[in-house]
């Protein structure tokens, strides 16, 4: 077990260092420079380029751009605030972006399990075809059409809950992005949880729980369930993924103040520091959430374990 | 090749210890295929396939994705044409609500919409204030005058070439990956995976975000952008599909006949795999219609004026609580395309699964 969780987290610093080199070198390639305003003469753009380390050779750069990425010095906002520390944007707007995101994933698992759940018992009859639908439905819409709905009955004409983020009231504020997220990690729960229900109850350690002369509640949760949540935690890491995606635009259409906005901004303003180390922030999550799966379910699976080191 | 070739020939049924006969590779030639070799077609995978199709076209909701989709390409391809008006075309007539012909003496699709204002609401027809009367947009018109059937059609077209585009190099792509990894094996296979594990660490969205940055876009740059993002998937149910069959029979007659390694990859191997990689393309081209309607969102998309479903919503946007009616038609028609792939795609995967029975 202590070999795999070291191999698990050795590929994983690998991963976060290649990362590091696409995006440096991707940030080499970025059209233009943050400098292009026309009022600038050639001296003072020079002195912008040494203030910032820009003049020196590559090598130095990324050796120095490494080290300041892990210790958390991202550098300054050329655009969007101009000379703001991207550590302290980000710092305030974090927060924020986990708080729905926690939300989302929150209410998509359990709503997820539910669904499918219900629809694996009553397997093949209308409750199992309205369950498939809605999962269907939540699997095609994208998360912002699902803003936008929400947005505009329940912000614009019923005017239950904000239509834009408020932060006198974050809790009520974010209840509409929530749902919106939380759709597509819903849907692909239910449609999966289904699936693995289905499998497990036509299982024989299933007939031979029944034949034990044990029902109803206990036989689902205590025998279905249990099992059947085993591989349904390795779809909610690309799911908790996705939904970071998802949040960009969502956080765009409710104006929060998130981290998914203020990379939209960034883009639409060329602001290749703020992109860059944001892009670094996502990635790290997005690898510490594979990791902690992996180990996650190595553990619980013996299986797994067990296969992945004989291999 | 080597080590098949011993093991190929150690369980020679023959006793050959007492000839000094040394087998040559001139012994097992294979045979091409000519006009006088003739395939044996009347069993194998004939009667897989006809079970496969019953099993599809048994399925209710594979069968009601089918239509749509059939439905949905038809328009996109002619749609455009159903109308006087091009994509691009601006007029006068902006923000007209739809009107169609016929269906507007009923009351609805008249042209008419309700404007609220902060004095009330009242009804208004853009086609009777601009006297319009033998003109219809059948779903209205967007800010600047361009009709937004046709730009919706249009819209389709674009968002099925680069999501179909996409999915078909990178299940090019992933496949030939998968299979080689998986066929060779050893040290090729644990590169090749580490490879695999690495790039899976990344998170695409953000690589594609950041080369869209630079490249300027275009239907190319976003197809080739697109391209890295789901080969991973494909090459590895390509590899477990290998990892399946390659000690099967089949794999070591072809190897006993000489047969290169490329030729049983391709010719021998691949043909036994391709249910479960069309399943894998059919749930493919929706996300990558979603990642393309993602990226016009951020304003990475298709430049204007040509448009794709997800420029429109994005477009549709900005006057969503003033007229409706402009976001409509695009999202309608972008959730039937995920719809009906999505629905293809686990009507397939059900049909092609033989642990399903029917029932």
């Amino acid at each position: 077990m202590k070999k795999y969780i070291l191999k698990r987290v050795l590929i994983s610093l690998f991963t976060l260092l290649v990362i590091l080199f696409v995006l440096f070198v991707l940030m080499q390639l970025m059209p233009g420079s943050p400098f292009n305003d026309e009022k600038l003469n050639d001296s003072q753009r020079a002195q912008l380029y040494a203030k910032y380390g820009l003049d020196k050779p590559v090598v130095i750069q990324f050796l120095t751009y490494v080290k300041n990425m892990l210790t958390g010095d991202f550098g300054v906002s050329y655009n969007i605030s101009k000379n703001t520390p991207i550590s302290e944007l980000i710092a305030t707007r974090l927060p924020i972006s986990m708080e729905i995101g926690f939300f989302a994933v929150f209410l998509g698992a359990i709503v997820g399990l539910i669904l499918g759940v219900i629809a694996a018992i009553w397997h093949n009859t209308i409750i199992d075809n309205i369950c498939t639908i809605i999962s269907v439905i939540g699997v095609s819409v994208p998360s912002y059409v699902f803003a936008l709905f929400l947005s505009y009955q329940f912000g614009f004409k019923a005017k239950i809950f904000p239509m834009l983020f408020d932060s006198k009231m974050i809790m009520k504020s974010s209840v509409l992005p929530s749902i919106a997220l939380s759709m597509f990690t819903m849907a692909s729960i239910a449609r999966f949880t289904r699936s693995e229900m289905i499998e497990v109850m036509d299982s024989d350690y299933m007939l031979l729980a029944e034949s034990k002369g044990l029902s109803g509640r206990a036989l689902v949760f205590r025998h279905a369930l249990r099992n059947a949540c085993i591989p349904i935690i390795t779809v909610l890491a690309p799911l908790i993924v996705d939904l970071m995606t998802g949040s960009l635009v969502v956080e765009k259409i409710f104006a929060i103040p998130g981290i998914g906005s203020l990379l939209v901004n960034a883009i639409q303003s060329n602001d290749y520091n703020v992109v860059i180390s944001l892009s670094f922030i996502y990635s790290a999550m997005y690898i510490f959430i594979m990791l902690f799966v992996d180990i996650l379910y190595g553990i619980i699976d013996p299986r797994i374990r067990l296969s992945k080191e004989g291999s | 090749m080597a080590k098949a070739q011993t093991k190929a020939a150690s369980v020679v049924p023959f006793d050959c210890s007492g000839r000094d006969y040394e087998p040559v590779p001139g012994d097992f030639v294979l045979k091409e295929y000519g006009a006088d070799s003739e395939l044996d077609t009347n069993f194998a995978s004939q009667s897989f396939w006809k079970e496969v199709r019953k099993k599809f076209f048994h399925n209710k909701g594979a069968v009601v994705g089918l239509v749509f989709l059939c439905i949905l390409t038809f328009f996109a391809i002619f749609g455009p044409f159903m109308t006087p008006y091009s994509y691009s075309e601006q007029s006068a007539a902006h923000n007209l609500a739809p009107r169609i012909q016929g269906i507007e003496n009923m009351g609805i699709f008249d042209g008419s919409e309700t404007m609220t204002t902060t004095t009330g609401s009242k009804k208004y027809n853009g086609y009777a204030e601009g006297k319009l009367y033998d003109t219809f947009y059948w779903f209205g018109t967007d800010k600047y005058g361009r009709d937004i059937w046709t730009r919706t059609w249009t819209g389709a077209r674009v968002s099925l070439i680069i999501a179909v585009a996409a999915t078909l190099i990178d299940m090019v792509i992933g496949m030939s990956y998968g299979l080689i990894s998986g066929y060779f094996g050893g040290k090729t296979d644990m590169i090749m995976q580490r490879f695999v594990e690495v790039a899976n660490g990344i998170p695409r969205l953000v690589i594609v975000t950041l080369l869209l940055l630079i490249l300027k876009p275009g239907m190319i740059t976003i197809i080739f952008a697109l391209m890295l993002t789901e080969w991973i998937g494909m090459s590895r149910i390509a590899r477990a599909e290998m990892l399946k069959l390659k000690e099967q029979e089949f794999v070591y007659a072809s190897k006993t006949l000489d047969a290169g390694s490329f030729f049983i990859i391709f010719k021998d191997i691949l043909p036994n795999i391709i249910g479960p990689i069309i399943t894998q393309v059919m749930f493919s081209i929706p996300t990558a219609i979603f990642t393309e309607a993602f990226l016009s969102f951020v304003g990475l998309g298709i430049p204007v004026p040509q448009c794709s479903l997800g420029s429109l919503i994005s477009e549709g946007y900005n006057s969503f609580t003033t007229h409706p009616y402009q976001i409509i038609p695009p999202i309608i028609v972008m959730a039937l395309l995920m719809l009906s792939f999505n629905l293809i795609a686990d009507g397939l995967r059900e049909a092609l699964d033989p642990k399903i029975k029917e029932g």
